[in-house]
């Protein structure tokens, strides 16, 4: 075993763990403007840790998608939650019914599991940051937990976003990031969507005075 | 002006218009004009890449062959006779107070914008961009889904936002995947994610990430298929939406969803020579049949009947892709062109018996030959049609894919026949006393358009009598492109 790693790969490597991090304090988050602000942080690591890359690698496209993701990620969306939490007047929810200390365990379980699948993938990869591939599969896979086990829709939305998060981990992990085009599409789709869900969670409150998921859930097979 | 670019200006061009300019009396008119050039254009394209083969556009941007091309006409077909049917039927429902002008503005507009993502997603030669025009595909229907506002309308459109949200981003990462195992043989020169750089070297593709790879991106575009265990967004959005977007999301959303597992099935099949892409298609196109077929039986409400049977086809669709040789995607592609024409026609007639009457409630809806003859032919004639009774067309794209099946595959035979027919029994039992059955109900204030109906049922019937041989080599040339 190298002891000494590149400065640059501790770098990638500290930051991907506070990645993780985060994905597990936003799982145990029970309040949705914390939870929102966990969210940019993620957001805001993720940005480091491709520019880290960058400079590294000497990627000059990876440039462009950090600044991507400071703008969407940390700054843009966070502050249309922000926006949608003040106008729906949603700022004091806090979620019961979570069992915390389970959900944390079934996340630990997710990690190895997540590690597993990734090491595979990441023997064959050549890039410096390929060690993040688990640390991002288990950010997705902690992001589905956590819209498992939510019973609100805003922190079901954050729990989607941070899956995206992960994924665009995945991305610059076991490459170097997708071609520009397609991540311009993905952060202009992301965006949309956040949109077209402030529109849609005004009609959910219009219609039931709450944005508790548990009134949607009447449709079934009888 | 190029017919490919005018296929996909129409719609992007007219779907903003369409939200700029607001409910006028013009728009409904506007909206089928739009829908009619984009067919045009559509039809030209067709003819053109018949003529001189497959060819890209805008550099390598886009990639037309005869395999999105035949699937561009049929959407682009099924878009004008949705858009001709939703006229009188929206005002119907404007005037029965379901709808308010500011919702059938963007109803329209949006229409014109899945329009748009459709074609795109087909006609890309990015699988990045396909996941981003299938994304976009759902964010303009969720809206749409949940146009009514009822409590149930809003479940449905939540459902379907979360569940194909949650799905596609499986297939995110199933083509991160891909590009991680392209990156390796082409380099980053940035077409590691074009697919005819892809099919070029898929031999060379690394087996473990490539399989790996086709598992997400199966499980996730099929999310948006309706595959069983992930279909339950499907009968819910059907149900609750209204009936021109049932009629679009059934005909074309899962038709162009399906599209993007088989463009990654040919890259998978190159690089995994065990047919692994394939058994695994075969297996979840057979969960899917049998589950749906068994859920039909249940069924009160007619629309989320027939989503089901849109489930059920495209489980059998599916099976015959993943069993794959010329045969087998013969009828696929078959199949998915009669199962588009068929469901759109049904949802039509199903759309009017169920605005006459004022339910979606199958044991509340009785004798529809009498009250309007045209409508209970209409849904008569085209649950026959779905159910397989020959002459249709269906009946003959069905006869291929059991053939095939008993040849290669005999043990999934019973299982087939077994599943289609409980469906038959479930459809037929339960459409018959719709038709003809004792009845009292009252007029429409505006006459419904019925000949999209009936188009279509006699598009399907001739294909079940004749297929015109350009059209079969068309779908020949398609069916030797999918291997």
């Amino acid at each position: 075993m190298n002891t000494a790693l590149p400065l640059s790969t501790q770098l990638i490597n500290l930051f991907a763990a506070v990645v993780l991090l985060l994905a597990f304090a936003m799982l145990a988050q029970r309040r949705v403007l914390p939870l929102i602000n966990l969210f940019a942080l993620q957001g805001l690591t993720l940005c480091l840790s491709t520019l880290v890359v960058a400079f590294t690698t000497g990627q000059a496209h990876l440039y462009g998608s950090a600044a991507l993701t400071l703008a969407l990620k940390a700054v843009l969306l966070p502050l249309i939650l922000h926006r949608l939490v003040r106008k729906l007047q949603v700022k004091a929810d806090v979620e019961g019914l979570i069992n915390v200390p389970t959900t944390m365990l079934a996340g630990i379980a997710l990690v190895i599991v997540a590690f597993n699948v990734a090491l595979p993938i990441s023997q064959l990869s050549s890039t410096i940051s390929r060690g993040t591939l688990g640390i991002a599969l288990a950010s997705v896979m902690l992001a589905f937990l956590m819209m498992i086990v939510r019973t609100k829709a805003i922190p079901q939305v954050v729990g989607f976003l941070a899956m995206e998060n992960g994924l665009f981990l995945a991305a610059t992990s076991a490459t170097y990031g997708m071609p520009m085009v397609v991540e311009l599409g993905i952060a202009l789709d992301v965006l949309i969507g956040v949109i077209i869900l402030g529109v849609f969670f005004f009609q959910i409150r219009d219609q039931f005075d709450s944005l508790d998921i548990r009134h949607l859930e009447n449709l079934k097979e009888r | 002006m190029d017919f490919f670019t005018l296929t996909l200006a129409i719609p992007l061009v007219s779907g903003m218009l369409l939200a700029v300019a607001g409910e006028r009396s013009w728009a409904p008119n506007l909206n089928v004009i739009a829908s009619l050039g984009t067919f045009l254009a559509s039809a030209l394209l067709t003819a053109e890449i018949v003529a001189v083969g497959p060819r890209m556009v805008f550099g390598e941007m886009f990639f037309i062959d005869s395999l999105n091309v035949f699937l561009v006409a049929l959407t682009a077909f099924v878009g004008l006779t949705t858009s001709i049917f939703s006229g009188p039927y929206m005002r119907n429902e404007r005037e029965h107070g379901r709808l308010t002008a500011p919702r059938l503005r963007l109803y329209k507009s949006m229409f014109q914008l899945f329009m748009f993502t459709m074609l795109a997603a087909l006609t890309t030669n990015n699988l990045g961009i396909l996941w981003v025009a299938m994304e976009a595909a759902t964010l303009t229907t969720v809206l749409l889904v949940s146009l009514y506002r009822t409590p149930a309308s809003l479940e449905a459109a939540w459902k379907y936002f979360i569940l194909c949200g949650v799905g596609i981003a499986q297939a995110l990462f199933g083509t991160i995947l891909l590009y991680f195992a392209a990156e390796r043989v082409l380099g980053e020169t940035g077409h590691a994610l074009l697919w005819t750089h892809l099919v070029d070297v898929k031999g060379q593709l690394e087996p473990t990430i490539m399989a790996l790879a086709f598992i997400f991106l199966l499980v996730g575009y099929g999310t948006k298929v309706g595959l069983a265990p992930l279909h339950n967004w499907l009968p819910d959005a059907h149900a609750e939406g209204p009936t021109p977007v049932s009629a679009v999301l059934s005909g074309l959303l899962l038709n162009v969803a399906l599209y993007a597992i088989l463009r990654v099935k040919v890259l998978a099949d190159g690089a995994i020579p065990t047919g692994f892409a394939g058994n695994l298609m075969m297996g979840f196109g057979l969960l899917t049949l049998v589950v749906a077929a068994f859920f039909l039986s249940r069924q009160k409400d007619i629309k989320r009947m027939f989503a089901y049977s849109s489930i059920e086809h495209m489980g059998l669709i599916t099976f015959a892709f993943g069993m794959g040789g010329a045969v087998a995607n013969f009828a696929g592609l078959l199949h998915m062109t009669l199962h588009s024409l068929t469901k759109s026609a049904i949802f039509f007639a199903v759309g009017h018996a169920a605005q006459k009457c004022g339910t979606q409630v199958m044991e509340d809806i009785r004798g529809l030959i009498k009250i309007n003859p045209v409508i209970g032919w209409g849904l008569m004639l085209g649950t026959l049609a779905i159910l397989g009774m020959p002459p249709f067309g269906v009946f003959a794209s069905e006869f291929m894919i059991l053939t095939h099946a008993m040849k290669h595959h005999p043990w999934a035979t019973p299982i087939l026949l077994l599943a289609l027919g409980v469906a038959f029994a479930a459809i037929f039992g339960k459409v018959q006393p719709m038709v003809f059955g004792e009845t009292h109900v009252k007029r429409l204030p505006h006459a419904p358009a019925i000949t999209p109906v009936f188009v279509h049922l006699a598009l399907v019937l001739m294909l079940g009598l004749w297929i015109p041989p350009y059209l079969t080599r068309w779908f020949h040339e398609a069916a030797r492109m999918l291997g």
